[in-house]
């Protein structure tokens, strides 16, 4: 078997894993990183982020503002000592790109411009129009392209981390060209991979978005923390799942029911002013949003659709010009896939499965408790997001923390003797595996497409917006029985050549794992907070969960959850309050 | 009884092929769907050999150019109903190598780009702690679209000139060179130029435009192409006529 060796290896080549990358080679330039990614890195799903990245730049606005924006927002669910390094470091990220060239708008002065977002109480969200994920990656990665230390295994797929002596050294992977399966082996390793929307059915996630970071962290030991909170983003196109952004309603959009009404107001969201006001209405947190849906389609208010119910943005009102220079993209998507153009007609919208807040548990410098691991942007949990996420600050997060992981693995890769030979036993174990399961494999009966499509439809019954203990519980049997029957998989394909057939297999196989965390950190969940609202305990309990759940994998394969007590430092749970009093957003 | 459509995609392996064929799948036709739906819904229920790359399906992560009845398309953006009743013939990107089916080798391309230098450069660089570079909405206006580039690779597929010429740097590559130069914070515009102008392949682009033309993203690279020669034509003329001071 083949062994290339690194220092530190970056797992995905996302918006984390390419800021890791050069924070590796700016604390240590001697030190030979590299990014093994399944697509060319300029594919990652950090393309698709539209909206925008929070950081203060302005003045009226402070740091503390920000903090208890995140913290209120996440429900008290997030360590505050990672908040406060957040919003400090967020802006310094956010110009360094600036730096790097990213074409951020701008004031007319030249100075960089902000727009108000979700669940945000002063205007802090930097934006590049609507297509801000595009253009923040498009610039890492060619600004990567200066660093020769930095080496690329472009479309490289990641099967297993390889563990010994306590401590994370390498991962067996397969070069997608050729078949070839490979030790590479290094002295930190850092996942970037990204979520895992994949889960769901309908979602505004990329296909590669299969939680595979999360599922490799999962069997090699490290826990995954706060799996229960999955964020729906209140405006989906209905069909492909395409998001319109947050963006949309900070420019002034509503969101109306079949009446016309903006309903937002019958739900402790604040009153209706024609112009956006800060942490009210449609510029309320995504979590409410989706649960005001799921209650207007109860009181038979919703539209109904092809693909289900929706409600309507209407964006008809701020003009062909502003929609033009603001958010040109929602235009081309709702023409190109609605046949719709905002700047005349109303767009269909529902609920969407859209960011996990939850992943591979880290501490504030992406460090898990696996010696050697470590991990960044939306496949960990640090935690800023607690039970739900604001708007435009996983960008800011990905920038943040992608810097302080690589920065962390490259001071502990400088300590480490290179990796022992015995990890090279369990690579070559990996291919067997992967021959005798998959590749060379005959006399399977089971098709990865079919048991994905049961799976996405379980997770969507019991894990949706609203939950309850009795259907989780069978959604975890249903899954241990999904379990089983992937063992039983076959493939169409046993080419070494280019085989998607065999990538599409290992995905199921992680997504289940993911799956089954969620349920299970559910399941044990027994109040409601942010994106996690039981029916059968439907108020929050701070007593018992004011807790990230901390879920492991038993020696039986099985989830096993504990809890970790939320950091406090200075803003005690409180009530979140959204509505009031009315302090305009647009008003510059 | 459902409506199908039939579509004729290329398959290749280089382990069983000597060269590409044509396979007909049926599928239902459904006036929504993309011709990304259909590939995948073969994938899905009929073959799961079938190769292809995709990812966004949102027309911005650039992985699933393909042809399409012999045009440069993204497939998660071109609707069947565009071409039904008749077939829709897929095939890979015309003037790359195949690796298998429909996914083509994007290394040639990866290289070019990166020998252009596509990242900002500055004779010195401001401490982040000093705040932005000034931008005012008209500079950023100046290369703003040419920042839209998503790597797609449609502009190679139908460039002329890379087909007979793969030393070419081609449309995007070119494009995303000009992307800095014209970036009122950049100041590398003279080294890029040094690449640009080692290969004369540039010369052989006509005004045709292809590329621009089948850009999904509404990027001029013709545009670039044309103003780069211009800025050649113009310091091969000031060096012919200035030998010892021309810049």
């Amino acid at each position: 078997m083949d062994v290339t060796n690194h220092d530190v290896l970056l797992v995905g080549g996302g918006g984390a894993g390419l800021r890791a990358a050069i924070a590796v080679s700016e604390v240590n330039s001697k030190l030979n990183v590299a990014v093994v990614s399944k697509v060319y890195p300029m594919r990652s799903h950090t393309v698709s982020a539209e909206g925008g990245a929070a950081g203060v730049i302005k003045s009226g606005d402070s740091l503390d503002e920000h903090a208890y924006d995140t913290i209120s927002g996440a429900d008290w669910l997030c360590d505050q000592d990672a908040v406060e390094a957040f919003v400090k470091e967020a802006p310094e990220e956010l110009l360094r790109l600036e730096h790097w060239g990213c074409p951020w708008s701008r004031e007319p002065d030249g100075h960089i411009a902000v727009r108000a977002f979700g669940g945000m109480k002063k205007m802090r969200t930097w934006f590049a129009a609507d297509k801000t994920g595009f253009h923040m990656l498009h610039t890492l990665f060619q600004t990567t392209l200066k660093y020769s230390a930095i080496a690329r295994y472009d479309e490289w797929f990641v099967t297993k981390l390889l563990v010994d002596d306590g401590r994370v050294q390498g991962v067996v992977a397969i070069e997608l060209a050729t078949g070839k399966i490979q030790a590479i082996t290094a002295k930190a390793v850092i996942l970037c991979t990204g979520g895992c929307g994949r889960v769901f059915p309908f979602t505004t996630n990329a296909s590669i978005k299969t939680g595979d970071g999360m599922a490799l962290a999962y069997r090699a030991g490290a826990p995954l923390k706060d799996m229960e909170f999955i964020q729906y983003h209140p405006t989906g196109l209905p069909f492909t799942g395409i998001l319109i952004t947050e963006a949309a309603r900070s420019e002034g959009g509503y969101l109306v029911n079949k009446d016309g009404y903006r309903y937002l107001q019958d739900y402790n969201l604040g009153t209706p002013q024609p112009k956006p006001v800060f942490r009210s209405m449609e510029l309320g947190p995504r979590d409410r949003l989706s649960q005001a849906f799921v209650k207007e389609h109860e009181k038979g208010r919703t539209i109904a659709g092809p693909y289900g119910p929706v409600v309507h943005l209407d964006l008809r009102h701020l003009g062909e010009k502003l929609i033009n220079t603001n958010l040109p993209f929602v235009r081309e998507l709702c023409l190109k896939y609605q046949n719709i153009d905002p700047v005349k007609e109303l767009v269909p919208v529902r609920p969407v499965i859209h960011y996990m807040m939850g992943g591979v548990s880290t501490d504030i410098h992406g460090a898990t408790p696996l010696a050697g691991l470590y991990a960044a942007g939306e496949v960990a949990c640090v935690s800023i997001n607690g039970a739900n996420r604001l708007g435009s600050n996983s960008l800011p997060e990905l920038l943040v923390f992608g810097a302080r992981a690589g920065a962390a693995a490259a001071q502990f890769a400088s300590l480490q003797e290179a990796p022992g030979t015995a990890i090279l036993a369990q690579a070559i174990d990996e291919q067997h595996r992967l021959e005798e399961n998959f590749l060379c494999k005959s006399g399977g009966r089971e098709r990865a497409s079919t048991l994905r499509e049961e799976m996405q439809h379980i997770m969507e019954d019991c894990a949706g917006i609203y939950r309850n203990g009795p259907a989780l519980a069978a959604a975890q049997q249903n899954l241990h029985k999904l379990q089983e029957r992937s063992a039983n998989l076959a493939l169409d394909d046993h080419s070494f050549t280019f085989n998607t057939d065999l990538t599409t297999a290992l995905e199921l196989t992680f997504m289940l794992e993911v799956a089954e965390s969620m349920v299970a950190s559910a399941l044990q969940r027994t109040e409601s907070r942010g994106a996690h609202q039981r029916t059968d305990f439907p108020a929050r309990n701070d007593e018992k969960f004011l807790a990230h759940s901390l879920v492991s994998r038993a020696a039986d394969g099985r989830p096993r959850v504990d809890y970790l007590p939320v950091k406090i430092t200075r803003w005690p749970p409180g009530e979140r309050v959204y509505g009031q009093p009315a302090q305009k957003a647009g008003a510059n | 009884m459902a409506e199908t459509i039939k579509l004729e995609v290329a398959r290749y392996s280089p382990e069983r092929d000597a060269a590409p064929r044509l396979e007909t799948f049926e599928v239902p036709y459904r006036k929504d769907w993309v011709v990304l739906d259909a590939l995948n819904y073969i994938k899905d229920k009929a073959d799961g050999s079938l190769t292809y790359r995709w990812s966004c399906r949102m027309g911005i992560c650039g992985s699933c150019g393909m042809m399409v009845n012999g045009e440069p398309k993204l497939t998660c953006a071109t609707f069947l109903a565009d071409y039904a009743p008749a077939p829709v013939r897929v095939e890979p990107l015309r003037n790359f190598p195949v690796i298998r089916d429909l996914v083509i080798a994007m290394t040639d391309f990866m290289q070019k780009l990166q020998r252009m230098k596509p990242w900002l450069i500055r004779k010195e660089e401001k401490p982040v702690s000093e705040g932005e570079y000034l931008q005012t909405p008209e500079q950023l206006d100046l290369y703003k679209q040419y920042s839209m580039c998503i790597n797609c690779m449609l502009c190679y597929a139908a460039c002329p000139v890379y087909g007979l010429d793969p030393f070419f740097s081609g449309p995007a590559a070119i494009a995303l060179a000009q992307r800095y130069n014209l970036d009122s914070r950049d100041q590398g515009a003279k080294e890029r130029f040094t690449t640009l102008s080692q290969h004369e392949g540039i010369w052989g682009c006509t005004f045709v435009g292809e590329c621009t033309e089948v850009c999904p993203k509404h990027v001029d690279p013709a545009g670039a192409i044309q103003q780069y020669k211009l800025t050649a034509a113009t310091q091969w003329f000031k060096s012919m006529l200035l030998p010892w001071g021309g810049k």
